[in-house]
């Protein structure tokens, strides 16, 4: 598709895939750092394959495969720090990564509290969270969607499948 | 011809009642996926895993792969109507599709791209039914150590092939295998990585994976850059093409449904891919070339009949080898694999009402789509109204529900909340999800094969490269790998003289 390029009325047409291409790229720092962390997780996988014992070529033992994986992964690693400079396929932290933080969070309360109490609740909060101050709806209409969503969900889940998910009602 | 038996019994199989649902089930919802950007067909296929489990395989596995050609057809609609491919399969259609819109030519341009598509999706099925059995038959023979050399080959080019760099992608596949190694070691019992947790004694399972990384993954990359509403689309007249139109088409049509065929089959391939290059294609071979990117029923015809080729195709090595060519593939061998099925060569001979049953059920849908898409294109458009911020907390709450439902652990929506943030940080950081989930969902396989060809081998590995077949793999593979390479060299080397001729735009 190098047209697109030289054809200036195709380059204006070219579709938005995504929104990913105008997110901002990363800088060498972060992709230095995300190499450091591929490093740091093929060394530890290193570590924790020899402990299992490494075997030979004629009788491989739990450790082999793994500590192949590792040894590549290792390796990749150090070439991606090799590379850091000239990544771009990565992309910044915009200013609104709180939201990706705050919806982990949400699911986070979900799991630590669905044991307890039941799905119900829980549901209906992250539904609510979410329509309100991740997706900017109304009170009126995040609240009645929480609502419904919970309702819709029991009606499916509990009613019409009868899923051994714990619920409160 | 003794195959075509089970082959024609399989209509059988199609026609109950409720497998007949399921397809339809299927086919709306991948039509749904498809007109709405953000999650793509492997993303729902894994949010709707959990509510396979309670059906039989073979209905599971058509409503699965209903999904997966259904989103092609949806993901045009976008395309010709916003600009706004719903699938990355049906990107370059935005050139000309929308094009024909803007010269109130939208009706042509769906009419012709749905027509393609089932005229593609048949083509390839009827390639499928004769080649998967031969495949299949061949692959017989295959031991421990093919297998290893295909399931070595089919990551590797998955990860070779993928949009993000390689280098990211094959680390990703690395992850894959080697999260596919905790739990317990099957040949000596020793339990591996699995940080003393009980749960994790048994091994991750597949569902949380897939279904975090993928869906909760792109659900929370979607959160951070939020989408401007979509503009509604004016309403859509005219549907059906004219004769003309159609005979223009026609020849993209027949090259677009071969090219799709025979790039679907090989991993990594699959619908983006043949859609670039069939489009790319027919505009090369044109008498004039440049209507390409001004309303050129051809470049409409062209990727849309090639990716949904492609999507038909890519099953054949599923079905044949046990070895899925991308990752909406991986998801249904995942599938397959939770319903105690192993994709395979055996697969046609011992499960043939499967087989049969899913193949056929994509004649199927394929009428199903075709009768959809075009008098309701209208429906589907409104569709587009729904917004972003109303989906994602449902389907969040599919997941974080449905993970639970499969093993009623949990245990298992910690995992997907986890591997939910690992996704997104893969994707913000360009790692691939796609060849972690194959690697992954291909770990054990390839593991058990390489440690019994070894053991076959007495530690020779030189083995691998004396029987042919396997080498014959392995020689493939080094061709993977090393061509980008020589290419690299090749360019830098011709580089310099060419310089001049680069900046004159030939």
């Amino acid at each position: 598709m190098s047209e697109a390029h030289t054809d200036p009325e195709l380059a204006e047409q070219e579709p938005e895939v995504g929104r990913d291409q105008h997110a901002a790229p990363a800088g060498p720092v972060a992709n230095l750092v995300v190499a450091l962390v591929v490093v740091a997780l093929g060394a530890s996988g290193l570590v924790g394959s020899a402990l299992l014992g490494l075997g030979t070529a004629a009788e491989p033992a739990a450790g082999t495969w793994p500590f192949l994986i590792s040894a590549a992964i290792t390796a990749l690693g150090i070439a991606l720090g090799l590379l850091a400079r000239r990544t771009a396929d990565a992309e910044r932290f915009s200013s609104s990564v709180w939201r990706v933080a705050a919806g982990v969070a949400t699911m986070i309360g979900f799991v630590a509290v669905i044991d307890v109490i039941g799905f119900e609740i829980p549901s209906a909060l992250l539904a609510f969270a979410w329509l309100r101050f991740l997706g900017g709806e109304s009170w009126r209409v995040s609240a009645l969607g929480g609502l419904g969503i919970v309702v819709a969900f029991y009606v499916i889940f509990v009613g019409a499948l009868n899923v051994p998910i714990p619920h409160m009602f | 011809m003794d195959f075509l038996t089970p082959a024609i019994e399989g209509f059988g199989v199609v026609l109950e009642p409720t497998n007949l649902l399921y397809c339809f089930i299927g086919v709306v919802i991948g039509m749904l996926v498809g007109v709405l950007p953000g999650l793509g067909p492997a993303a729902t296929i894994a949010i709707l895993l959990p509510l396979t489990f309670n059906v039989e395989p073979v209905t599971a596995i058509i409503m699965l792969a209903g999904i997966f050609y259904g989103a092609q057809y949806g993901g045009t609609i976008t395309s010709v109507l916003l600009r706004l491919p719903g699938e990355a399969s049906s990107v370059v259609t935005v050139f000309d599709g929308h094009a024909l819109a803007r010269q109130g030519k939208a009706g042509t341009a769906l009419g012709i791209a749905a027509i393609g598509s089932f005229a593609g999706g048949t083509l390839s099925i009827v390639a499928l039914s004769f080649l998967a059995p031969l495949i299949a038959g061949f692959a017989l023979d295959f031991g421990p150590p093919e297998y290893t050399a295909l399931a070595l080959l089919g990551i590797l080019l998955v990860a070779t092939v993928s949009n993000g760099g390689k280098v990211k992608a094959i680390i990703a596949a690395c992850v894959g295998l080697l999260l596919a190694t905790v739990g317990r070691d099957a040949f000596t019992g020793s339990e591996r990585f699995t940080l003393d947790v009980l749960a994790l004694s048994d091994g991750l399972d597949f569902v949380p994976i897939a279904m975090g990384l993928f869906g909760i993954g792109e659900i929370l990359h979607n959160l951070e850059q939020r989408r401007k509403a979509a503009a509604a689309p004016g309403r859509v007249a005219n549907v059906w093409p004219s004769r003309g139109d159609l005979r223009q088409a026609s020849g993209a049509m027949g090259r677009g449904s071969v090219l799709g065929f025979v790039l679907g089959v090989l991993p990594g391939g699959g619908a983006t891919l043949s859609s670039l290059a069939a489009y790319a294609l027919e505009k090369r071979r044109s008498k004039t070339p440049e209507r390409f990117g001004s309303g050129a029923v051809e470049g409409v015809a062209a990727p849309e009949t090639a990716n949904n080729a492609a999507a038909t195709s890519s099953f054949i090595p599923l079905l044949t080898l046990g070895i899925p060519a991308n990752a909406t593939m991986a998801m249904i061998f995942g599938a397959l694999l939770i319903q105690g099925v192993t994709p395979g060569p055996q697969l046609v001979d011992e499960e043939p009402e499967l087989f049969w049953g899913v193949v056929n059920s994509m004649y199927i849908g394929n009428v199903l789509l075709l009768i959809m898409s075009i008098p309701l294109v209208g429906l589907f458009v409104k569709i587009l109204r729904v917004r972003e911020s109303v989906l994602a907390p449902i389907t969040v709450l599919i997941t974080l529900i449905g993970v639970y439902t499969v093993r009623n652990s949990v245990f298992d929506i910690v995992l997907v909340i986890a591997f939910g943030a690992l996704g997104y940080l893969m994707k913000k950081f360009g790692f691939e999800p796609g060849p972690l989930v194959l690697a992954f969902v291909l770990g054990s396989l390839l593991e058990t094969s390489l440690r019994r060809s070894l053991l076959l081998f007495e530690g020779d590995p030189t083995g691998f490269a004396t029987r042919p077949i396997s080498g014959a793999l392995l020689a493939l593979l080094v061709v993977v790998v090393l061509l980008p390479l020589l290419q690299k060299l090749l360019r830098a080397r011709r580089a310099a003289p060419e310089d001049t001729r680069e900046k004159a735009g030939l």
